[in-house]
């Protein structure tokens, strides 16, 4: 091990240029004034967000909540289908992501917006024009499309690990569907379950380029309130610095609970 | 005699047009060891799997004492099986894995503990309950998950090739231990495997089945003395199979000599097989038999030397054991009892050594 550990090398360098050098600056950043001395100000003033931090949090956990309805069922049948089925699943579930970030949130935006394809196809039939784009549902449903292959591809990848003589066995035992579900498929697909949390979690409650096309920037997130601390009219290092500790520090917090839940069922059998 | 638990009635089961197991008729007595043998793609294990509800037959019914089956899904039956991966749950420990199937019935938690109990200290296995299955050897997988299937009290326990993934010495220690399992009990078994020395050593019954067939039903000494075709006695244990002449009752002649036999019911001239058993055959000086042949090769299997003799105008060479060595090279004269000569009619499907 000790003697092939140089090979890391690259890695240690780049972590250490791209990871552990800037997180360094933005809490030298934080914990500092204009002037450069020590302040708790920055992380006081903070409390002023407080609002787009809660909305921040709130929307990215509806998001989460709404990419694992959809994407658990997909993920249980992609994994019970067969070899050729699975793979054109996969290939349908990937193919978007071929395409750029912002071009496919933009595409929501022709789709949305008020004298979009949606309007007026309904207006055809003289029904709306609805506001569909610069709402909340809007940023929410452009988050579930560009995360749900995120949700999905952890619990495929744990389901189908599960073998296929487990359902029996379960059944044998007198287990029916809902028994089989609730106490085989569940708890072998939880590690999945905690991976794809975390995965559309993070980059929801910190995203802004969903927010301001499809938010217009009537709904800021704290993703936003970040980017115009750094790079807007009146920039101010110090104190956006201090909130992207603070969302850092909540957002670790809520991946070390989920953490904590998915050891606890692993040993906590007994208490099924 | 005990009544029928499980019956099978003109099963006909295919795939993509292969006939899998064709016509099957089979019942099996309340309380008895049965196995089904035979070599693999015989349709064992789907005869299995339709006792147990995990596959439908294409025609025929199953029934369950007198009540039919055929539509009463897996988790309803009151049977249980033993997987052949073993198929433990691998995020339970080996207290819950056993107490599956009772905590699905509601099962008080007393009840069940008590019951998890028994059943570690029926398979030798007490103070485990704690112990996650990936720690435990395939043996004691194996035994895990017998206590787990028969936790739920069934009245017929499936087994499917359960010792494959066995080494020799664990796999004939098992088998003791299922039989003793089984007595105790008294439950009915129904064992699946392709291993002869396995199913004659614990069956009250074996089934012996090829091609979608079965072949014979019968004790493990009826198999064995008394095998109906040349498939049997080819595949329970070794023989050598040679064509014959039946002359008359208790008269055939094969190899070039006649001898007396105990069969009797053949039409005069018949063409016959005749099977012999290797430890069957007696070594005598050549001047002694008409049935002489060659040792070709000798080899120390333990209790006995088996040799290969060639002998002339037969195709394949002749399988015989004794105790005493003899020379390469050496003609020698072979004989057999009459009741060792086992007569049947001529086979014409495969033998189980050109099956794969």
């Amino acid at each position: 091990m000790k003697k092939t550990s140089w090979i890391a090398a690259p890695f240690v360098v780049w972590m250490a240029i791209f990871t552990v050098v800037p997180l360094g600056m933005v809490c030298w950043y934080a914990f500092t004034d204009g002037s450069g001395a020590f302040t708790l100000e920055n992380i006081k003033t903070i409390a002023v967000y407080a609002d787009y931090l809660v909305d921040s949090l709130v929307m990215g956990a509806i998001a989460t909540a709404l990419c694992l309805l959809l994407g658990y069922p997909l993920a249980y049948i992609m994994s019970r289908a067969s070899w050729g089925a699975q793979q054109t699943m996969m290939l349908m579930l990937m193919l978007p992501q071929w395409m750029n970030f912002l071009l496919r949130t933009y595409s929501w935006m022709t789709i949305l917006e008020n004298k979009g394809l949606i309007n007026t196809f309904l207006g055809n039939f003289g029904i709306g024009p609805f506001q569909m784009i610069n709402t909340k549902g809007a940023i929410i449903l452009g988050m579930v499309y560009n995360f749900l292959p995120y949700m999905i591809l952890p619990i495929y990848s744990v389901m189908e690990k599960i073998n296929g003589s487990l359902f029996e066995a379960a059944m044998d035992l007198g287990a029916n569907k809902l028994n089989t579900f609730r106490r085989v498929v569940l708890p072998l697909s939880l590690p999945g379950i905690i991976t794809g949390i975390t995965m559309v979690f993070v980059p929801s409650v910190s995203t802004f380029v969903i927010s301001q096309m499809l938010g217009g920037g009537r709904n800021m997130l704290i993703g936003d309130v970040i980017e115009r601390l750094f790079v807007g009219a009146a920039p101010n290092y110090n104190v956006g610095a201090a909130l992207s500790l603070v969302l850092m520090v909540l957002i670790l917090i809520s991946m070390a609970v989920m953490k904590k839940f998915d050891d606890g069922e692993e040993t906590g059998g007994l208490m099924m | 005699m005990s009544e029928n638990i499980i019956s099978l009635k003109n099963i006909s089961v295919s795939f993509d047009g292969e006939v899998i197991l064709d016509k099957l008729n089979l019942d099996i007595k309340d309380g008895t060891f049965v196995t089904l043998l035979g070599p693999s793609g015989c349709g064992k294990t789907t005869t299995l799997r339709i006792i147990g509800g995990f596959q439908e037959p294409d025609s025929g019914d199953v029934f369950f004492g007198s009540e039919r089956i055929n539509d009463l899904p897996a988790h309803k039956r009151k049977l249980n099986t033993v997987f052949q991966r073993y198929a433990l749950f691998p995020h339970l420990n080996v207290y819950e894995n056993i107490a599956f199937g009772m905590r699905i019935q509601k099962k008080s938690e007393a009840e069940i503990k008590a019951k998890v109990s028994e059943m570690l200290k029926l398979v030798s296995l007490e103070g485990f309950e704690k112990r996650r299955t990936a720690t435990l050897s395939g043996g004691q997988q194996q035994r895990i998950a017998i206590a787990r299937a028969l936790a739920n009290d069934p009245k017929v326990l499936l087994l499917d090739e359960p010792l494959g993934a066995l080494d020799l010495k664990l796999r004939k220690e098992m088998q003791v231990e299922l039989k003793r399992i089984q007595s105790q009990l008294g439950i009915t078994f129904i064992y699946v495997t392709h291993d002869q020395e396995e199913a004659l050593s614990m069956s009250d019954t074996i089934v012996v089945m090829n091609h979608g067939v079965i072949q014979q039903i019968g004790s493990p000494t009826d198999i064995y003395n008394e095998p109906e075709n040349g498939f049997v006695a080819d595949f329970i244990g070794e023989s050598n199979i040679v064509d014959g002449i039946m002359h008359a009752d208790c008269d055939v002649e094969f190899c070039g000599s006649r001898f007396e036999c105990v069969d009797t019911g053949f039409a005069k001239d018949e063409e016959v097989d005749v099977v012999i058993r290797p430890e069957d055959v007696i070594v005598v000086p050549r001047e002694e038999s008409g049935l002489r042949g060659t040792v070709t090769s000798v080899t120390f299997k333990g209790v006995h030397y088996e040799m290969y003799v060639n002998v002339p105008g037969e195709e394949e060479q002749w399988i015989i054991q004794s105790t005493v060595a003899q020379e390469e090279g050496k003609e020698i004269g072979m004989t057999i009892i009459p009741e060792n000569i086992h007569i049947m009619k001529k086979y014409t499907g495969d033998y189980a050594g050109d099956d794969e």
